[in-house]
């Protein structure tokens, strides 16, 4: 086995969100000069805002109907953007380039048949079934749609890809909210490294406007229901989430892979690091020291663009606030930026999200004015040659990762 | 001596140094292959809840033993440590809470079950307000915070993290029906490519409930041969009409062959290679040339270095489904040739039946003890096998074999296709 390690390129972006579509329309909002326009809904999940998922035109990467009627907008938002990131890296329609390619998918589940749970809940909520059980079978047989499961199915975002897409390496698929994201990515980057695949498209999508799933983040109370703006105000409050909705996709390639076919890199991956804890007091904070110490000689002193993943559930804001602050004993001067102020936390697409966040900025020079105005974040001059991406889960998991500039033209200068 | 610790790519040879599992057939290693070379099967009448109005009645359930209405992802978390538990202690790797290595867990989606659903909506802060309208509502003001750290995607891994301390995050996983066996590839590729010494895969699924086995029937996909639960789960038979659900978990540690010849364990079996290919013809079904389980099957040969002949058993997906048993045989005809004549074949689901996430680890393990004792389990209820299917299934009755190397199967919704082989210990 080589013990030569390979560089992992990004070459292949594929995003849709509550911003808009595609890597332009994220750049017009969120280049220098501009501000971003958060799109938020306060009624779909009332009394919870939630950044709802602009409109895209499934007939442009799932052009059969055929293939539409056996998806929710779950999968579909997921197989489209996996379709762009395909698209935008020259792999599509290449059956030898499909062949090789591998799949790792961050994913929750789709859609449940909202209003046939509606109707069954009102019926045994009033006691006068005779035999709730007999009649919970019998509607359920006769309301739910047999299409309605494979919808459902975590595994079948990556389905629908292989069928839609034709991508037929090795299909995996994580699950584990935001978590899912970074073992997604870093799950491929450690295979690129070391020769286990020199091909891999990762990804994963949320949808927000879901009342099942804004059920279960407050099972926990995780949402924000106050005032709307930067998820640094919610600092000296008992905190919450607002959900964002995205599908995010990237093609990452061996350099050498990249290189014998002519594929430039938007940036390159240096290093995923995650691990967990039980979230007692100050844990979290530790966890992430741990993961620092494993990738600090990477980092130069002076000024550090870092895109924050947090989401503003307490009391992990706050640690994760007075971490990034800690980067000043390494003479670190971290450049935050709150990424869920402008998108809202997506989930297990936060992760992939956040790497093409960090992949534009270093491709294009310049790193985004601060998102808000309560004096965490400070503006940033100059070109971005690494980004620190700082990733916790809501509720468990912490990760790190450093995005950097290879030493080669990037794509998507002007 | 560098022979046994790399492999004929040059990587580290993978070892399984740990076993675990629990099944409808019973707990723990002894219990299960005393049913197995029985020719037990596992299979009743569902007494968790009404059948009335269900196609299907039958199933290979694990009596819920905890307290209140039927909890899923806790029965799923509660049968994976049991299984885990036998299998560390097997491999006497670590010590409690803090695993040296990583983690696989696969493990169905967790979905809220209509148990817990109806808790929160009778709760009366929604007023007169109905649907989800009135679930937000009484969220809202209710303490449902078990439900939100039970109902999450990763809810169940986390708590095996939580209990078995591994290193890193836990890696929560589905691929359908192959999920078990997904689990083992992954941490077969974290050792090989020296991420971790060693890892600890899991398996477990635990969620018969009203709605799964509604899904599941809707998609034709399950037996309803009621009157004969026992009878039911039928691989390779003419009249096989589904498979059977079932619940169940295994665990396997792998390690290097370094690291587990270093601390002096005792080696169970070798993880000799994988193969995998996404098919992309349906979302249930298989392309009907079977090329990507031909190249699946094909693949796991190439990496683990080793040809057609030398597989001395095949266990098998099996599932019992019109549609697997057919497909199976047809790409093993194609991947191994005139090898397949005189290769014993059999399916542990006639027995156990389907335990879908858990089934590709359970498997895993049931072949690696088929290795140990030199007996291969049968396929019961095989009184007529389909004529079409030409393979020597091992009817009904344990055989005795001498077993150095078994490939194992596992084909899931999705296009999901994964073949693993294991061989007994490196010389």
């Amino acid at each position: 086995m080589s013990t030569e390690q390979s560089e992992v390129w990004v070459t292949g972006i594929g995003l849709v969100s509550s911003l808009g579509e595609g890597l332009d329309a994220h750049w017009q909002q969120l280049a220098p000069g501009n501000t971003p326009t958060p799109s938020i809904d306060t009624d779909n999940q009332a009394p919870f805002p939630v950044h709802p998922i602009v409109d895209f035109d499934i007939s442009t990467q799932i052009p059969k109907r055929s293939d539409q009627r056996q998806m929710g907008k779950w999968q579909h938002l997921g197989t489209y953007a996996a379709g762009l990131a395909l698209d935008d890296a020259g792999v599509s329609h290449n059956p030898d380039l499909l062949a090789q390619t591998n799949m790792i998918v961050a994913a929750g589940g789709g859609e449940r048949d909202l209003e046939v749970d509606s109707a069954i809940m009102a019926t045994l909520a009033q006691g006068d079934q005779e035999d709730p059980g007999t009649y919970l079978n019998n509607t359920l047989m006769s309301e739910l749609r047999p299409t309605l499961f494979l919808a459902q199915l975590s595994n079948l975002m990556a389905g629908n890809i292989s069928i839609v897409h034709g991508v037929t390496d090795s299909s995996r698929t994580f699950m584990g909210e935001e978590m899912a994201g970074v073992s997604a990515i870093e799950t491929a980057v450690g295979q690129i490294r070391h020769g286990q695949g020199e091909l891999f498209l990762v990804g994963g999508a949320y949808i927000a406007e879901r009342a099942d799933m804004t059920m279960l983040w407050e099972f926990g109370h995780a949402l924000w229901s106050g005032q709307q703006g930067s998820v640094w105000d919610r600092r000296d409050t008992d905190g919450g989430m607002v959900m964002g909705s995205a599908g995010a996709f990237l093609v990452l390639e061996s350099k050498e892979h990249a290189e014998a076919r002519g594929a430039q890199p938007y940036a390159r991956i240096n290093s995923v690091v995650a691990g967990r804890c039980n979230r007692q007091a100050g844990e979290a904070q530790e966890v992430a020291e741990d993961l620092l110490e494993q990738i600090a000689d990477r980092i130069p002193s002076g000024p550090l663009p870092v895109l924050s993943g947090c989401c503003g559930v307490q009391p992990q804001l706050n640690e994760e606030l007075e971490f990034l602050k800690g980067l000043s004993a390494r003479e670190i001067d971290p450049v935050l930026r709150g990424v869920t102020t402008v998108l809202g936390n997506t989930l297990e697409a936060q992760f992939p999200v956040n790497v093409i966040l960090a992949s534009l900025a270093i491709s294009k020079g310049a790193f985004f004015d601060p998102f808000d105005d309560t004096g965490v974040e400070q503006e940033f001059s100059g070109q971005p040659e690494q980004v620190l991406i700082s990733n916790w889960g809501h509720w468990r998991g912490e990760s790190l990762a450093l995005v950097d500039k290879p030493d080669v033209p990037l794509r998507g200068q002007d | 001596m560098s022979q046994s610790i790399n492999d004929h790519m040059g990587r580290p040879v993978v070892v399984v140094t740990g076993i675990g599992i629990v099944t409808s057939l019973g707990e723990g290693k002894e219990d299960n292959w005393k049913a197995l070379i029985a020719g037990q099967s596992g299979i009743s009448k569902i007494s968790r809840f009404p059948t009335e109005g269900l196609r299907t009645q039958i199933a290979g359930t694990i009596p819920w033993q905890g307290d209140g209405m039927f909890f899923p992802p806790a029965h799923s978390i509660s049968l994976a440590k049991k299984s885990a538990v036998e299998a560390i202690e097997q491999a006497g790797i670590g010590s409690r809470g803090s695993f040296p290595g990583s983690m696989f867990v696969a493990v169905y989606p967790a979905e809220t079950n209509w148990g817990q659903r109806m808790d929160v909506y009778n709760r009366a802060d929604g007023g007169d307000s109905e649907g989800y309208e009135r679930i937000l509502k009484n969220v809202n003001k209710g303490d449902f915070r078990e439900y939100y750290r039970m109902y999450q995607f990763g809810s169940i891994a986390e708590h095996l993290a939580a209990e078995f301390g591994p290193r890193g995050l836990p890696i929560s996983l589905t691929t359908a029906c192959a999920s078990g066996a997904t689990s083992i590839q992954l941490g077969v590729e974290a050792i090989r490519r020296g991420d971790t010494e060693a890892a600890l895969c899991i398996g477990t699924d635990a969620e018969i409930c009203e709605e799964m086995v509604v899904r599941f029937t809707l998609l034709s996909a399950l037996s309803t041969q009621n009157d004969d639960p026992q009878g039911a789960s039928k691989p390779f038979s003419r009249t096989r009409d589904g498979f059977v659900m079932a619940e169940g978990s295994a665990t396997l540690v792998l390690e290097s062959h370094e690291s587990a010849k270093a601390r002096g364990a005792k080696i169970l079996g070798v993880v000799r290679g994988t193969g995998e290919r996404a098919d992309t013809f349906h979302r249930t079904r298989s392309k009907p040339d079977g090329s990507a389980i031909i190249d699946t099957i094909t693949r796991s040969m190439a990496d683990a270095g080793m040809a057609p002949e030398e597989i001395d058993y095949i266990n098998a997906h099996g599932t019992s489904t019109p549609e697997n048993d057919k497909m199976e045989f047809l790409a093993l005809s194609a991947a191994l040739g005139d090898a397949l004549d005189g290769t014993p074949i059999s399916s542990n689901k006639s027995m156990i039946g389907h335990t879908l996430s858990a089934a590709g680890t359970i498997e895993a393990a049931i072949s690696l003890l088929t290795i140990e004792a030199g007996v291969i389990p049968p396929t019961i209820n095989c009184h007529e096998q389909d004529p079409n299917i030409l393979m020597d299934v091992v009817p009904n009755v344990k055989r005795e074999h001498v077993v150095n190397s078994v490939m194992s199967n596992s084909f899931g919704f999705g296009g999901q296709n994964v073949c693993l082989i294991f061989s007994s210990e490196p010389a």
